[in-house]
């Protein structure tokens, strides 16, 4: 026995090839990995993934957490396990498709020319006419009506007899096969893209300008490139929700801004692309530097008015003891309290003796803080605080194979599901013909042409 | 008038048509499958106009964007691709019987966004401010739609299936004979599910091309995306058992309640009992 191995494969080793072969080729196999994957999945959607909430870990046990840390439960679609399960899908798939893309191919490049009486009894469409013409010239004009009506016939000799073989559409049994291709297809992006690329987040203040981001691995990657931020802003609806986050930013290379790349608008679903890297606008907040906000008080007897600047959590103390402490500010009130817009600022109160109290205090509502009947009234009159933008930063150069594969799975999936290939046979004997079909696929709508056809056949005049 | 004004009589439509339908059952009175049908239709026809007046309400509140953004009007919409799905498959098939199994759907959904939900045109949050919304949210309702009635067919299965079991003489034969042939039933199931499963993949597809666009991950294992996929995987389990290992009648028909069960418990039962980043259900 001559193996490409040199030595010959023991019986032994033969039928383990042929056990894990068969394993993998096997079609339980795959409903089984359906079935599966699907359980699994549930997992993840039921434990928190990634970072996990206190609480959450306050409610399990000590021993279930270290059972579900070692069963990766806590990044479950990325733990050894489901990347098996996965792998062996895919094994399955390329098994699968080894095995039966060669008959399939075969079936449709080498076409069942001469229909076998065994075959012929199992069609359930068929049709027979007569004809007193000599064979050789009726044949001649069938294949014509074949061609003329359903498709171009190839002609043998059979004993006696002509079969003429029409199809069509026969490439549409392959639509399955794109399937599960686009399936691979869509793994090897998803590959490339882990590989390859990254995701990431940065923050940017107004006026200033990043030239490195945050990966989610904690690992700082240089851009190759500067980014500014050179404004952000947030508009509301009247109901307080929010309309839309805007960032304008701008590309800078060696410190020139780049033509085109220049006061971008960058929006949620509005992303910007510079050379294969994507900004997203994803959050926001107020910067901390420069973050002094500017206060009023004026007192209700005395008359004259003060004012002073404070920073987010100090505390001021005025002359009659009343400490004045800036909890939170805010450049939009709208989405808090719908009724109000412009900026507000939440603070806590202490007049001497007495216990704090809490309110917030509007800029373009000065009536409304006046009406707090004490001593001094305040009046907030805005922040030189700067806004910072959040952006999603992703790099994936397998975004594109994953499009092409879902493309494919498209094009196979609608292929696999509403073509069908269509064949005709006519068996041309002496002084008659029969007629055979078959579809691969919704033999119903499939009758309904061949009945037309048997009607025209049976009605030709040889 | 109103688009509220407009529902309202949609959902009497698709009540009267379900009674219709059942005294259809009861009667065997074939106009009255007729009338049920006609009445469905009916129903489709003023909630499409329901669904273009919002849209257009949606505008002069100057707050304008497609009839698709929030719980409610995802499940007026969801109705309407049933009674869409139904339509087609009725009059496709002509078995009209499948209404009274179908038509419930539809109402059940309509009754619980008239009575139960908010009904206010709120603004689009600047996440959904894309056109991505109207391909994704169109293309996996009709797909969801389209489990819906293979879940009533197979239903319809089950029953008929059972009687057949039990009484082989023509006691049961008088409601049963109404019922399509269990046959038909099953091919029936398989047809919803071939519509169904290319545009649940279509809706899985631009989701992705979506998070993609507005996110930078076309994947993020999300509980939704995740919940879709799981959908996915059962329907495709489903095709390779009917057509490699011959999986059909009551296996076909369980497994596709069950696909319809998850198919809920995705649309719902996520926003409901899990957290994520669709907005539904908020
Ligand atoms: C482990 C993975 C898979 C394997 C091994 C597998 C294998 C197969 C095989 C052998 C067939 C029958 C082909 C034939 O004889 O005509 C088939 C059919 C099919 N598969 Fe898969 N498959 C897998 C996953 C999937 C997935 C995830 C999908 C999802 C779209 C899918 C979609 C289809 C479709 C649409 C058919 C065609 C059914 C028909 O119309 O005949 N397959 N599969």
């Amino acid at each position: 026995m001559i193996s490409l191995r040199g030595t010959p494969l023991t019986t032994t080793e033969r039928n383990f090839v042929h056990t894990v072969w068969d394993f993998f080729c096997s079609l339980k196999l795959t409903i089984f990995l359906l079935i599966s994957l699907a359980l699994s999945s549930i997992i993840g959607t039921v434990l928190p993934q990634g970072q996990l909430p206190p609480e959450y870990l306050a409610q399990i046990s000590p021993t279930k957490l270290q059972i579900y840390t070692k069963l990766g439960f806590f990044d479950m679609y990325h733990s050894w396990w489901f990347i098996a399960l996965l792998y062996i899908f895919s094994l399955n798939l390329i098994s699968c498709s080894i095995k039966r893309l060669p008959h399939v191919i075969k079936f449709i490049t080498e076409p069942t020319l001469v229909l076998g009486e065994a075959m012929r009894n199992s069609f359930t469409l068929k049709k027979e006419m007569t004809f007193s013409a000599p064979i050789d010239a009726s044949q001649e004009k069938l294949a014509a009506f074949l061609s003329q009506e359903f498709a171009a016939p190839i002609i043998s000799e059979h004993s006696g007899e002509y079969h003429l073989f029409s199809q069509k559409s026969a490439w549409c049994r392959l639509g399955v096969y794109v399937v599960h291709l686009s399936i691979l297809v869509i793994f090897v992006g998803a590959i490339i893209g882990s590989l390859f690329g990254y995701k990431g987040f940065v923050t940017i203040v107004e006026g200033s300008s990043v030239s490195s981001i945050e990966a989610r691995n904690g690992k700082q990657i240089p851009l190759g490139f500067d980014l500014r931020c050179d404004q952000f802003s947030v508009a509301f609806y009247n109901t307080g929700a929010p309309k839309e986050f805007k960032s304008i930013l701008t590309v800078l290379e060696n410190g020139q801004p780049i033509k085109d790349y220049t006061n971008v608008r960058v929006v949620v679903n509005d992303p910007l692309t510079y050379k294969g890297i994507t900004f997203y606008q994803s959050s926001y907040g107020q910067a901390t530097e420069g973050g002094e906000h500017n206060f009023t008080v004026t007192s209700r007897t005395g008359g004259n008015t003060e004012r002073f600047a404070i920073r987010d959590g100090n505390v001021i103390t005025f002359e009659d003891g009343t400490t004045f402490k800036l909890l939170e500010a805010t450049p939009e009130v709208r989405q808090f309290m719908p009724e109000f817009s412009g900026p507000a600022a939440r603070v806590e109160v202490t007049i001497k003796g007495k216990s704090p109290q809490t309110y917030i205090i509007l800029k373009n509502y000065p009536e409304i803080n006046a009406q707090r009947g004490d001593e001094l009234t305040y009046n907030y009159e805005g922040s030189n605080a700067k806004m910072y933008t959040g952006l999603q930063v992703a790099k994936d150069p397998g975004v594109w194979v994953v499009w092409v594969g879902c493309i494919l799975m498209i094009a196979g999936i609608f292929v696999a599901f509403f073509m069908s290939h269509k064949r005709v046979w006519v068996i041309v004997s002496k002084g008659h013909a029969r007629m055979y079909g078959n579809a691969s696929k919704n033999q119903a709508a499939f009758q309904m042409q061949f009945e037309d056809l048997a009607e025209k056949f049976s009605k030709l005049k040889i | 008038m109103t688009s509220s004004l407009l529902f309202n009589v949609t959902t009497l439509a698709y009540m009267a048509s379900m009674i219709v339908f059942f005294a259809f059952l009861a009667s065997k009175n074939k106009s009255l499958g007729i009338a049920g049908s006609l009445i469905a239709y009916g129903g489709l026809i003023i909630q499409t106009a329901a669904i273009a007046l919002r849209w257009k309400e949606s505008y002069d509140l100057g707050v304008g964007h497609a009839p698709l953004s929030n719980l409610y009007e995802s499940v007026v919409f969801f109705s309407w691709t049933i009674i869409l799905i139904f339509a087609y498959i009725d009059l496709k098939y002509k078995y009209r019987i499948i209404g009274a199994f179908v038509v419930p759907f539809a109402l059940l959904g309509m009754a619980w966004a008239q009575l139960g939900l908010n009904t206010g045109i709120e603004p689009l949050v600047p996440a959904l401010q894309s056109n991505w919304l109207l391909y994704h949210v169109i293309t996996c309702f009709l797909g969801y739609a389209a489990f819906a009635v293979a879940c009533g067919i197979s239903i319809m299965y089950l029953i008929k299936a059972k009687f057949e079991e039990g009484a082989s003489t023509a006691s049961a034969g008088g409601l049963m004979a109404m019922f399509p042939p269990i046959r038909v039933l099953d091919d029936l199931n398989y047809r919803s599910i071939m519509i169904g499963f290319p545009l649940l993949t279509l809706g899985i597809i631009t989701g992705a091309a979506w998070a993609n666009y507005a996110w930078g991950t076309y994947w993020s294992w999300d509980t939704k995306e995740t919940w879709s996929l799981i959908v996915w995987f059962v329907y495709a389990a489903f095709l390779h058992a009917r057509f490699t290992r011959g999986w059909v009648g009551k296996r076909a028909a369980w497994l596709s309640i069950i696909g319809f069960a998850a198919t809920i418990f995705c649309y719902l039962g996520v926003n409901l009992f899990l957290s994520g980043l669709h907005s539904y259900g908020k």
